[in-house]
């Protein structure tokens, strides 16, 4: 009976945070310290070893976040996730330990510490980008964003938040470099990772597209006309999938730098949203 | 939050057994038990939280109890012959309460005599999860169906290894679950949850892989560092130790090992630079008997292959099930990973004896010898995968498929290393010291930067269970090649923290990363065959005699293959990634082979 006073307690501890709570910690260099330590553990993972993403998460130096603005607010986001992304609660990966409430101050005063006041305001021109997105440039061929575009490859509204420009633009130049990152086993809630697949079916008939999802015995492919084929492998001809991705590879003949800049302010115009 | 209402349990238990077969002996049995010459041992009003289904769900999971008893193998089995020399036994009050739900040492010891059941972690001492049943083989494994699925009610990784006694199957779920079904029907008999206090954090879920049978008790490890005994019959608990203080990092998520009268069991921690275990309780009274620290303390032989005070953090949990060899009065018990695990510096040396496997006398604790796998581990490399006891060429041995990606084949009665030899991609050693054991190359320490070494962190294999086939005279083994970047991120100890000493995430180059389920001919480590999985899988691994080799697969598939070759002969999708390993056992001449998967236990059996 006592301990479940006491998880009442917890829990009402943790409401405190959410509203008005204030870093013990802030600004302590020390804590900082080991606030890098637990990052380096616990969120380089997505979100890269000095807190600048990758193509996972989203750069955390940016001072702007999107999810979160007060040091209460990332406590609570640290501590419950992020529903609907990839974001995980405290200690539900699966894997390493949950941090104390005092090791997630640590990581606060840590991002704080690394958070660059001025970040440069996007380089390109998102209106542009946004005419490129949807005419020129053919992305929307394969890409949604807000509603409207193809769907082979990943659906990009939010992709401007969550990724860093240098991803952006390793993405577009590279497209096979990484293919469309799959969430690692850990946080692991869906394992499409637009892989591109050839088939032939038992009637000669050969399909192209990309997994939408795949086991040891049958395999969901988008073909390229946007149909999905639900597969099983031993009645397949031949299967063979590669992690060359679908997307073609845009060089500066195709796609300047400035075009990818305008491309880019405009993904994250509408993913800082 | 985790903890609330998780002493609700009760519901859904069973009010009622709708089969009665042996009919005849039931009712003799139930005017036996009318006249006290079976009273139940235990009159408490259930396990603490049991009270919602209260005195009258505990009277109808004992009937449930009586008569699973008696519908057990014996009677259906065996015929009227059987049937009718037992019917006297139970006129004569011979049959008494005593009769088949209590599992002696001897029983456990000549497990092979009844394939019928499941009675420790592995199937048997020797750690070969090989079932002698071979009624579901290769000819009519394609025929296999569903029978029944438990739902746990736990969300998170169920790695439970289901034992089953005569009809009866006993496993565990997240959370300290607890819980007896009817083995035919997967209907429930008890349950039992334990309340355990909300800031425990265990380093990789809330788990529990397992309990161990012995007398008329069945034994769990807590995530709280307890160890309780629970009455069989009506999951009642009956002792309750504190074994270690869980608020430093303590956790118990193995399954126990019932060896004579003792309840061993290897203590779980290494994130948190406890000083690890292996303690032995009194089954009976849970007395402790004796404790082995796998860190030598001061004056004790291995100490000086620890730097400074670095041995009183020094982690070496045993944290998985051993095996025992009755001949020489052994357990065979491996150890995990120093911590911190990740950085090496401040503890210069060997480390022992983590990563090691230790040979203890059973009755003492005393170690007879070890052998170290790694040798001043940096990668969290947890040698704790089970030591399975094999026989080639006339020799002990004991075989174990290492985390650290490599094969490793030891006599048993000595320790000494016979072979060692990759199974997975390594890329952590290109030599091997004087006994023939890999040493780690000079690169492959952790870096500010980050330095990416194969295996990584997670190993070629890890917790799930292989198999020893002594048919097929093959070793199979779940493995996986990953790689992982170690960046070195030196936290000081702090009693109950993480104490890694550094971060590692899966490399991408080394994408993508690759399962398998592989076998392993013993003498030469030479990979047999390999069944390339979809994605790396976390499932463990059953022989049988009837020529399969079963496994799951993270995709949520259970599948049997033919253990010869490989060859997938039956899957079915589960629903759910596959964290367990698969057991087989029989109840009334019909052979189903278990495994869980997702939230629930699913069995299996011919149509």
């Amino acid at each position: 009976m006592f301990r479940r006073w006491c998880i009442g307690f917890v829990f009402l501890g943790v409401a405190a945070h959410g509203a008005d709570a204030q870093n013990p910690l802030a600004g302590d260099a020390k804590a900082a310290k080991a606030g890098e330590y637990e990052f380096r553990i616990n969120c380089a993972l997505c979100h890269g070893l000095g807190a600048r993403g990758g193509g996972r998460g989203p750069d955390l130096t940016r001072a702007v976040k999107k999810h979160t603005h007060s040091d209460a607010d990332m406590f609570q986001v640290i501590s419950n996730g992020i529903a609907g992304t990839a974001m995980p609660a405290n200690g539900t990966n699966g894997q390493g330990v949950g941090m104390t409430d005092e090791e997630i101050w640590q990581i606060i005063t840590y991002i704080r510490s690394q958070e660059v006041k001025a970040p440069g305001q996007p380089l390109g021109n998102a209106a542009r980008g946004k005419n490129l997105f949807y005419g020129d440039a053919n992305c929307s061929l394969c890409h949604m964003v807000e509603g409207k575009g193809g769907r082979l490859g990943p659906e990009l509204t939010g992709v401007g938040g969550s990724r860093t420009r240098d991803a952006i633009i390793d993405s577009v130049r590279n497209p096979s470099r990484r293919l469309a990152w799959g969430l690692t086993e850990s946080t692991k809630e869906f394992p499409q990772e637009y892989e591109s697949v050839t088939v032939v079916t038992a009637d000669g008939k050969q399909i192209k597209g990309v997994t939408l999802n795949e086991d040891s015995f049958s395999v969901q492919i988008m073909d390229m006309n946007e149909q999905i084929h639900l597969l099983e492998k031993n009645k397949l001809l031949s299967f063979q999938k590669t992690r060359e991705s679908a997307m073609p590879k845009y060089g500066t003949d195709t796609l300047s730098d400035k075009e990818l800049e305008d491309i880019v302010a405009y993904l994250i115009s509408v993913g800082a949203k | 939050m985790r903890a609330c209402g998780r002493d609700r349990i009760g519901v859904g238990i069973s009010r009622r057994c709708s089969r009665v077969v042996a009919r005849g002996a039931y009712e003799t049995f139930a005017q036996l038990w009318k006249s006290g010459a079976s009273a139940p041992r235990h009159n408490a009003l259930g396990p603490a939280g049991f009270s919602p289904s209260g005195p009258q769900g505990l009277k109808a999971s004992v009937q449930c109890v009586r008569n699973a008893a008696l519908e057990g193998p014996l009677f259906h089995g065996s015929g009227g012959g059987v049937a009718r020399v037992l019917m006297i036994w139970l006129a004569l009050g011979l049959f008494a309460s005593t009769t088949r739900a209590q599992v002696t040492f001897e029983r456990l010891v000549n497990s092979a005599k009844e394939p019928q059941n499941w009675m420790t972690y592995s199937g048997d001492y020797s750690g070969k999860r090989f079932s002698g049943l071979d009624q579901v083989n290769i000819t009519n494994a394609r025929t296999l169906v569903a029978k029944w699925v438990y739902q746990t009610g736990a969300t998170g990784k169920l790695e439970t290894t289901p034992l089953v006694v005569d009809g009866i199957m006993y496993a565990t779920a997240q959370d300290d679950r607890a819980f007896a079904l009817d083995a035919r029907t997967g209907r429930p008999i008890w349950m039992y949850q334990r309340q355990i206090p909300s800031d425990i954090r265990p380093c990789c879920g809330h788990v529990n892989r397992g309990l161990a049978i012995l007398g008329d008790k069945v034994f769990l490890g807590t995530l709280d560092a307890h160890v309780i005994a629970l009455d069989a019959k009506t999951g009642a608990v009956v002792w309750d130790v504190t074994a270690a203080d869980y608020r430093t990092g303590f956790s118990f998520t193995g399954a126990p090992l019932a060896v004579k009268g003792l309840i061993v069991i290897g203590v779980s921690g290494g994130e948190y630079g406890v000083r690890g275990f292996i303690d032995a309780y009194n089954a009976s009274t849970g007395e402790r008997k004796w404790r082995f620290y796998t860190v030598p303390g001061p004056g004790e032989p291995g100490h000086d292959t620890w730097e400074g005070d670095s041995w009183k953090v020094g982690g070496a949990p045993a944290w998985n099930t051993g095996t025992y060899d009755a001949v020489t009065n052994q357990i065979f018990w491996p150890t995990g990973n120093p911590a911190p695990s990740n950085r090496g510096e401040g503890r210069a040396g060997d480390n022992l004896y983590s990563n090691s496997l230790l040979a203890l006398n059973a009755d003492t604790g005393k170690m007879n010898w070890y052998f170290q796998f790694t040798k001043h581990d940096e990668h969290d490399w947890d040698a704790t995968q089970v030591p399975v006891m094999i026989e080639a060429a006339g020799k002990h041995l004991i075989a174990q498929a290492n985390r650290n990606g490599f094969f490793y084949v030891v006599d048993r009665s000595t320790g000494k290393l016979i072979s060692a030899n990759a199974y997975g991609k390594t890329t952590w050693s290109d030599t091997k010291d004087a006994e023939g054991r890999p040493i780690a190359n000079k690169d492959a320490s952790p870096t500010l930067e980050g330095h990416t070494v194969c295996p990584g962190a997670l190993g070629t294999t890890n917790f799930m269970a292989p198999t020893y086939d002594p048919q097929t005279a093959l070793f199979y083994v779940t493995a996986r090649d990953q790689c992982d970047i170690f960046s070195t991120a030196p936290q000081p100890y702090e009693a109950g923290h993480a104490f890694y000493g550094s971060a590692y995430f899966p490399s991408e180059d080394a994408r993508p990363y690759r399962g398998f389920l592989k076998a392993i001919d013993p003498p030469t480590g030479e990979i047999k065959w390999k069944f390339d999985h979809t994605s790396p899988t976390w499932s463990g691994v059953l022989s049988t005699a009837g020529g399969l080799v079963f496994s799951g697969d993270a995709e949520g598939n259970f599948i049997a293959f033919e253990a010869k070759a490989g060859k997938p002969l039956w899957h079915f999708q589960m629903g759910g990634a596959v964290y367990a390993a698969p057991m087989a056992f029989a109840v009334d001449g019909k052979e189903y082979v278990a495994i869980a998967a997702g939230s629930a236990v699913y069995a299996f059996g011919l149509p």
